[in-house]
């Protein structure tokens, strides 16, 4: 029975949307403390009438996102707690021989999460699931810790905990009309058909009704509803006497895009197969227009006329049981993003205006967990930075980009994706200044944060037999995939002479005023009050120590830092940074941030040439003395202004060099020409983002380094902390006054032999095992997985780094890589963080 | 026995219904469209009785192309043929309705498209071997009674629901009947054949009425009759694979000509709470009294 009541004046905060997530956020606010809250739904408790309402509610637990995974799990211990977790266990079933080595992918990742999982033959499947026609599959997964959840019951029980902690009042049947802002553009009110609600803070959890909502105060979610169909076959003969809801397991029939799962007497049916169908938020019917709800829509019947035959392929007798009736289908809506994941935090338009959207069941109660705690001030014990908000770009905020990815991503919800997978819709959008040049190069482009560059160049195939022997070629297609024996010759290239590449997709943006100083001390781990004309890499933290970020700032005056940060994470850097400039914040309001990417072009250029190249055309002294190692100057190159920063993510003597965007191909064509003669190669990502790195230990955010890790774990400490304050030092310097349970390595692998004789190399997410096989977890319960994988091939080896418990991580320790459900001895070759390539550093700082 | 139900494709609704901005019809943009409620129950009537006594159901229809998604359900709750009479989506009154009805079960179509495409050879499609050849036969002058005798009639049964849910003119099924000169009983909620015929019965005012009729006959039914089966898997294939006939007859002005729709102002539903738990007795009692349930 929901709460008939008047409506308050004000509120700490309120919550738009009384699905999984609002109700989930709602409870965990109120256990952090809040009071005064208020979640508005303009539809009935205890189901409103969103997706959570139709969800399938089934969980698997494997992901590849190392963030969902995470999320699922949290979620399934909270729906534990809650008493509305059924396990019945879980198939995914393979039709062809492609999907069979997907699911041995799968079966291994999961070991590396430490989740149950076996692959199974066609006749064991067949026990799990007698109804199953097993002479359809090729063989299967099986995921015993898979089950179902009540998600309404447990949103109505987290609701009601909120409001017995008289922590939240409750206004069903209020639609939201505005959001205010005031002068600062901070959140003010919410206005509804029940009233107008003051507060500072809002959470829209409304899920497919997020954009509308959101473009109320300004703001954009970028999400699109979309369809997912659904049917309900029943009675079930077989179902008549099984207890409760569900007694086999869920079957999710992947070569179709289908799942099969039990509910009580029926047969729930549901397909990704279908063409998409993008419904627009304004398109939404209103309750009472809906028949059934807002996100119960018309089933299109030929939309899932194939999926019917499908599914009687696989389940004959049960499904094609002349007594057994299709009593509900739906073209259900549920939210999808761009790239898949969730849109978390608040929203970089308008302060206060949080957005907790596009969460599946599976995620919902971890969502709403990682959310209060986001909310409260402190960053979420989960790291959720894959589905920051923040982090989209201009052009992947428009309607057109989310619906095209939407479109693109739906049919692929069951595919097979690999790891290098790219995207096609909607490109190209951002070229760098010499896009051109490197398209008659013969560039093979990929796409990073919307920018083309070009993983490596069909044109250094020419390089293919100058280093025949050591390119390290892959034979197995799946590994091949999005990758070409070209990137090792570019690499061996570079290190022989030098390479140039187009760096242009960084973020680069300045702090400046007399506050800059401050507020860049205060999250930086570095030591920032440097010379003018320093470059400081470092490491962000967030205040329990575990990585935020890591990049370069440069200090170009005495009030103007410059950060430069990969272009994935760019927009949640440019946000974590001005965050900090604020009135009350270390900048003291005495700073501004300006996003220079669109103004600058970067190129690099390294290898032991490359002071010779450079010398000739910049009168600028670029010897070793006169232009030293970390630091940054003007120069005049080729009659452009160039900055010109000497660091290197490679490893070789070079230089960063930063022109005005329109001047970059100049610079690119003076330096190619000026290259020639040296053996200047093009180099692409192949090797800036992966190969040279490797080599070096040199990590990388998102892949090593995020939340759960620390400095020390990664092998990243210096010898002395600054004495400034600066988010996380508290954690560190505790963290630094005792040995680590965990410390970062790089593995070479003894052995790329299978089984059946062929070479495999990894690609990335494996789990590191003992020689015989046994899981390796430390005393924090992380277990050991790759975080990065590549080919080494100056040190002719394969590259894997992975954290390892503190006993494991010793030089020449042996131990074992399991790659699609094979295992492959590896040995330890780097404890920390020493270089593999030129352990002194020598070609850096000659 | 041989039975032929009419149905119509309407929208399926909510709760609340919106127009069109030019007034003139229901906006279905965001809605589905179904059979009509009495429709679906007499076409699993039909089913039903043709299980019990052997023959097989034809479905037809007046509507546009898209109307064919409703015949394939209603073949696959077990009809056997499906005819589609093609309009160009304009609305049909109810008398050109029933002469289109009409002309379609006498097999005196006399519309340009008129020979039938042979339904596919399969279990649930069997051509209707009691059909005239349109072309073998000529076609007989309705409007003249006199003239000939009444036209062949290849069914025992003409089921249709009692009103469409939509324009709910309630006139189709007498309409039909007149024309061929069929005993018609309508509101039926109960339908059984006989050895003279068939027993029908419906409600009214608190009594029972029970006709005994024989057949041939026109018998409008209501929801409630039974409660129609959900269609199964390989129903629904079959009726994807079936073959739909199509006629495309010719409109023509009604009686009555539609000048637009108008939604009533809402009387806007109240609940009233009593009370909580026995708190509420008074009230309730109060209340019951009033509507004199208390004697």
């Amino acid at each position: 029975m929901s709460t008939m009541s008047d409506t308050p004046n004000r509120a700490s905060a309120v919550i738009i949307g009384a699905g999984i997530v609002g109700n989930s956020l709602a409870y965990h606010l109120a256990r952090l403390g809040w009071r005064e809250l208020v979640l508005v739904d303009k539809g009935p408790m205890p189901n409103p009438g969103g997706s959570t309402g139709h969800a399938s509610n089934f969980i698997f637990p494997i992901e590849y996102s190392k963030m969902m995974m995470e999320l699922t799990a949290d979620s399934t211990e909270q729906y534990e707690e809650l008493g509305v977790f059924t396990q019945s266990g879980g198939i995914e079933v393979a039709r062809t021989e492609a999907r069979m080595q997907e699911l041995r992918r799968r079966c291994t990742q999961a070991k590396a999460w430490q989740i149950p999982a076996q692959m199974i033959s066609p006749a064991e499947v067949a026990k799990l699931v007698p109804y199953l026609d097993e002479s359809v599959i090729l063989g299967g997964a099986h995921f015993p810790t898979v089950g179902v959840v009540d998600s309404l019951r447990a949103g109505t029980l987290m609701r009601e905990s909120a409001m017995q902690l008289g922590a939240l009042t409750v206004l069903a049947g209020a639609e939201v009309l505005g959001i205010d802002t005031d002068d600062a553009g901070r959140v003010s009110a919410v206005r509804t058909t029940k009233g107008d609600i003051e507060t500072s803070v809002c959470a829209i959890c409304c899920g497919v009704w997020a954009p509308r909502i959101a473009r109320m105060a300004g703001a954009r979610i970028p999400l699109t509803p979309i369809v997912h169909q659904m049917i309900s076959v029943g009675p079930i003969p077989l179902f008549a006497d099984t207890p409760g809801e569900i007694s086999y397991p869920i079957v999710r029939d992947v070569d179709t895009n289908m799942y099969e799962r039990q509910h009580g007497g029926d047969m729930e049916v549901g397909s990704y197969a279908h063409r998409p169908i993008i419904v627009a938020p304004d398109d939404i019917p209103s309750i009472e227009e809906a028949a059934l709800s807002p996100t119960e829509m018309p089933f299109t019947q030929d939309d899932f006329d194939p999926q019917l035959m499908q599914a009687l392929e696989l389940m004959p007798d049960l499904l094609g049981d002349e007594r057994v009736g299709i009593r509900y289908a739906i073209n259900g809506l549920i939210s999808m993003t761009p790239d898949g994941h969730p849109l978390i935090g608040e929203t970089p338009e308008v302060p206060g205006l949080w957005s907790v959207a596009a969460s599946w069941i599976k995620e919902g109660p971890g969502i709403g967990r990682a959310a209060a705690e986001w909310m409260s001030g402190g960053a979420p014990e989960i790291d959720i930075h894959e589905a920051d908000i923040s982090r989209f770009y201009g052009h992947q905020r428009t309607t057109a980009h989310v619906i095209a990815r939407a479109r693109e991503g739906f049919n692929k919800m069951y595919g097979i994706v690999h790891p290098a997978e790219q995207w096609e819709s909607g490109r190209p959008v951002r070229l760098s200044p010499v896009y051109d040049r490197e398209r008659d190069l013969g560039a093979v482009f990929i796409e990073t944060a919307g920018w083309e560059r070009p993983n490596w160049y069909a044109s250094n195939d020419v390089l293919l037999e100058r280093y025949a022997g050591r390119l390290m070629e892959r034979g197995a297609e799946w590994e091949s995939r999005w990758w070409s024996p070209i990137i090792n010759a570019e690499h061996l290239a570079m290190r022989d002479a030098c390479g140039l590449v187009d760096l242009s997709a960084f973020a680069v943006f300045d702090i400046v005023g007399p506050g800059a100083l401050a507020a860049v001390q205060s999250v930086a781990v570095a030591q920032l009050d440097v010379r003018v004309g320093r470059v400081i890499y470092t490491s962000l933290l967030d205040e329990r120590g575990g990585f935020r970020g890591d990049l370069t700032i440069m200090r170009l005056g005495p009030q103007r830092f410059r950060v430069v940060t990969g272009g994935a994470t760019g927009m949640m850097d440019v946000k974590w940074f001005a965050d900090h400039l604020s009135e009350g914040g270390p900048g003291g309001g005495q700073a501004v941030i300006a996003d220079q990417t669109s103004a600058w072009t970067t190129l690099g250029l390294w290898g032991p040439r490359a002071r010779d190249v450079l010398s000739s055309v910049t009168p600028a002294d670029m010897s070793h003395d006169g232009f030293k190692f970390g630091t940054c100057r003007e120069i005049e190159l080729g009659g452009v202004t160039v900055l010109a920063s000497r660091i290197s993510y490679v490893g070789e003597l070079g230089w960063e060099l930063y022109a005005p965007i329109e001047e970059g191909r100049r610079v690119w064509d003076t330096v190619w020409e000026a290259g020639q003669p040296h053996g200047l190669v093009p180099v692409g990502i192949g090797v800036y983002g992966t190969t040279g790195r490797l080599e070096k230990g040199y990590r990388a955010y998102g892949a090593e380094l995020d939340g759960s890790y620390d400095l020390v774990e990664a092998g990243m400490t210096r010898p002395k902390v600054k004495e400034q304050e600066f988010l996380g030092k508290d954690a560190y310097l505790a963290q630094r006054s005792s040995p680590p349970c965990a410390l970062l390595c790089t593995l070479t692998v003894d052995d790329h032999r299978s089984a059946s004789g062929q070479l495999r190399y990894m690609l990335g997410g494996e789990p590191i095992l003992t020689a015989a096989g046994e899981a390796l977890v430390d005393a924090k319960g992380r277990p050991s997985y790759v975080t990065s994988a590549g080919s080494g091939p100056s040190v002719g080896k394969h590259l894997l780094m992975a954290y390892l418990p503190a006993e494991h991580a010793v030089e020449g320790n042996r131990l074992a890589v399991e790659y699609l459900g094979e295992q492959y001895p590896v040995t330890v070759a780097v404890a920390g963080s020493a270089p593999l390539f030129d352990p002194e550093n020598d070609r850096v700082r000659s | 026995m041989e039975i032929a139900v009419c149905v119509k494709r309407v929208p399926m609704v909510g709760g609340k219904i919106v127009v069109t901005a030019d007034g003139q019809d229901v906006d279905t943009r965001m809605s589905g469209f179904t059979v009509s409620p009495h429709e679906e129950c007499a076409v699993e009537e039909a089913v039903r009785l043709v299980e019990r006594h052997g023959g097989s159901v034809t479905v037809l229809t007046l509507g546009p192309p898209a109307a064919a998604d409703q015949l394939r359900d209603m073949l696959s709750l077990g009809a056997s043929r499906a005819v589609l009479l093609e309009t160009d989506g304009r609305e049909w009154g109810p008398i050109a309705t029933a002469e289109a009805i009409v002309a379609q079960v006498t097999g005196a179509a006399t519309d340009p498209a008129a020979s039938p495409d042979p339904a596919l050879p399969g279990p649930a499609v069997c051509p209707d071997p009691a059909l005239p050849d349109p072309a073998a036969s000529p076609a007989p002058a309705l409007s003249d009674p006199a003239a000939s005798p009444e036209p062949a009639l290849p069914y025992d049964l003409l089921l249709f629901g009692n009103e469409a849910a939509d324009t709910g003119d309630y006139q189709v099924p007498v309409r039909v009947a007149h024309a061929l000169g069929l005993p018609c009983v309508t509101g039926i909620k109960n339908l059984e054949v006989t050895d003279a015929g068939a027993r029908a019965k419906r409600e009214y005012r608190g009594t029972e009425e029970v006709f005994d009729i024989p057949l041939p006959a026109v018998v409008s039914v209501k929801e409630g009759i039974n409660l129609p089966r959900y269609p199964s898997l390989p129903g629904r294939l079959r009726a994807k694979r079936a073959t739909i006939e199509t006629r495309a007859p010719q409109w023509r002005a009604d009686g009555l000509t539609k000048t637009g729709l108008r939604v009533p102002a809402g009387e806007s539903k109240r609940a009233e709470i009593l009370g909580n738990g026995a708190d509420a007795v008074p009230a309730l009692v109060a209340l019951l009294d009033e509507l004199g349930i208390l004697s």
